[in-house]
Order: structure tokens, then sequence, then C-alpha cells
């Protein structure tokens, strides 16, 4: 466990380095994820080092943005003021990704699918 | 005594208790309506209002709360690997569905938003929202957004696809498991997921492989789009 932890907030750092060097236009985590990904395909990193520790974080997350959801206290007002502006966008735009996405990925994996096509499973 | 109950202690046993026991009711009731996160925040809000401890106090108790959606992120770079190799051959239409995915989301947000008449604040807050949380949340600040109004916001886009999603596919003829899972994961992050899995093990496990994607494309078009607007 202590190792997985030591390699986790290693890649966290060498992410917020990477992200600081470039700019900032990307947050540190999530170059700190795509190179524990890489380190990973890489074989640099064994998964069963990072097995244990990475199912803990990612298993109880949810609590972890508690206190930010907590927030709407502050900013009732703003909400309040613009919350119809906000659910409709909020609805129509998650609908929208939802559509497009669905649709994009049936028509790929029906045309372009080199594999045998998982539908008809 | 009010120094006490905002020690890092009491607010850490505040939130996590809190979401424990929003757990224990989930579980007993079974909808998302109860989703632990609803349950929790409301008990810590009405806690805080009864003790009258304001917002940033409360947020300097749960610094470590917060510090750790960094490494669970770097962490989430594992379950990517893992969900990967369930997935060889399609990689290319994995990537090009969660592009579209992370374009449509950005873009329709930002029109809508010029549409309402939203402030700059508010359009940065609502457009990292299809991404998991942990990725919204630093996009929102990053960008000149309001994290809570994020953290709102993303909840109840996970809520939608979780709740009408599969309904909604259906009506579109969208019935390819695939194309199913990854349109869960990249609208609705991890409670889209959830829902995903509901619907079957190779859905799930495209949803899942969506998170990260969609937050990795998030990130690296909400700059663009920053760049194109000016």
């Amino acid at each position: 466990m202590i190792k997985g932890i030591s390699i986790i907030l290693l890649f966290y750092l060498l992410g917020n380095a990477i992200s600081h060097l470039i700019g900032g236009f990307v947050p540190g985590s999530v170059c700190g994820m795509l190179l524990l990904f890489a380190a990973l395909c890489a074989r640099w990193v064994k998964p069963e080092s990072v097995r244990g520790v990475s199912l803990a974080l990612t298993q109880n997350m949810a609590v972890l943005f508690v206190p930010a959801g907590v927030g709407i206290m502050a900013y009732y007002g703003l909400i309040a003021q613009h919350w119809v502006a906000i659910v409709t966008i909020t609805v129509v735009c998650t609908l929208l990704v939802l559509i497009s996405v669905g649709a994009i990925a049936q028509y790929l994996d029906k045309n372009f699918n080199n594999k045998k096509s998982t539908s008809d499973k | 005594m009010k120094e006490l109950a905002s020690s890092t202690p009491a607010i850490l046993l505040l939130v996590i208790g809190s979401y424990y026991i929003g757990t224990l009711l989930y579980r007993r009731l079974r909808s998302a309506w109860v989703h632990p996160i609803v349950v929790s925040m409301i008990l810590v809000i009405a806690t805080l209002l009864l003790l009258g401890i304001d917002y940033p106090t409360f947020k300097q108790g749960a610094a470590f709360l917060d510090f750790l959606l960094g490494p669970s992120v770097v962490a989430l770079g594992y379950l990517l690997y893992e969900q990967m190799g369930h997935l060889r051959g399609r990689e290319i239409i994995i990537l090009v569905a969660t592009l579209v995915g992370g374009l449509v989301g950005i873009g329709s947000v930002i029109a809508l938003g010029l549409l309402f008449n939203l402030d700059d604040a508010l359009i940065a807050s609502l457009q990292p929202k299809s991404a998991t949380m942990p990725i919204a949340l630093p996009l929102s600040q990053q960008w000149g957004g309001i994290e809570s109004v994020t953290a709102i916001v993303v909840f109840f886009t996970g809520l939608i696809g979780s709740i009408v999603g599969p309904w909604i596919l259906e009506k579109c003829g969208i019935t390819n498991p695939i194309a199913r899972g990854l349109a869960l994961g990249s609208a609705s992050h991890g409670i889209g997921t959830s829902r995903a899995i509901e619907l079957g093990a190779l859905e799930g496990a495209v949803s899942g492989l969506a998170i990260g994607l969609t937050g990795v494309t998030i990130s690296l078009l909400i700059p663009l789009f920053e760049w194109i607007t000016g």
C-alpha cells in the first residue's frame, strides 16, 4: 500500500510539474493520470503495485465531492437568479452529448469495426 | 465550542459521517434522488447553519478531502488502463465518439450560454459539466468558474443521464451496447456509468472508459474554445 501511495503521489507531482511547464492549461491531476496510464502501458509501473490504492481512491470518490457541493449555501443567490438558464442548458446540452455520442459510436461500430459486431451477441 | 466544531476532525467527521448515513438511506430507498451526495450535502449544510459556521471556515476544515481529489484523478489512470484491455480493436471508435461528445458538450454550453446572456463566470462553471467531478472542479476554477456551481451542475448532469438516458437512447434507435455505454459515460460521467453497468457488462466497461477519456478531452478542448472565442 505504501508503495502504491508513493507511486500515485509521484505521478501527481510529475503531473503538476508538466502542467506548470505547459502554462497550466491542463490540470496537473489530469497530466498525472495520463502519465500513469502511459507508464502502465509501457510496463514501467506494474499494475499490481497501484491497484489497491487506485481502487480505494476511486471507489469512494463521491465523498470528496461533498465539500464543493456544500458551497451551494454560499452561492444560493446566484443559482436562484439564473436557475432557468442553468437547468435548461444542463438538460439540453447533456441530451445533445448523449445522442450525438451514441449515434456516432453506433454508426462507426456498424461500418468500420474490424471485429465482429457486438450487437448480435 | 464553535472552535472545536469547526476543527479539522469535526468537519471531516461531519462530511464522512453524513455521507455514511447517506449510503445507508440509499441502500434502503434505492432512488437516484437520495444519492448519498445529496443526503450528505443537506445534512452538512443544516449542521453548519445550526452551528453558525460559514462556508470558508468549513472549506478550510475540509481541505484534506479537497487534496485527495488530485490523487483520485491520477488513480483514474489505472482504471483507464484496466478498462482499455477489454476494448482492443475499437480504440478509434471510442476516441472519435468521445471527441465528438466533448465538442458538442462544450460548444452547446457556450452557444446556449450566450443566448441566455450568462456572464463568463457562469459559462466557465457550466462548460466542464460532462467531465467527471474531480476533473470538472479544477477545470471550472482554472477558467474562471465557480466551483460550487459546477459541483451542482455536474451532479445534475449525472442524474439526467442516469434517469432518462437509456430511454432517450432507445427512442433514438441506439441499441448497440458500445454506443450506449459510451453515450452514458461521455454525457453523464460516473453516475451515468453506474446506470450503464445495470444495462450490461460491456456497456459498463465502455462507459467507465468514457469517463476518463471525456475528462481528458474536455481538459484539452476548453483551452481550444477559449482561444477561438478569444
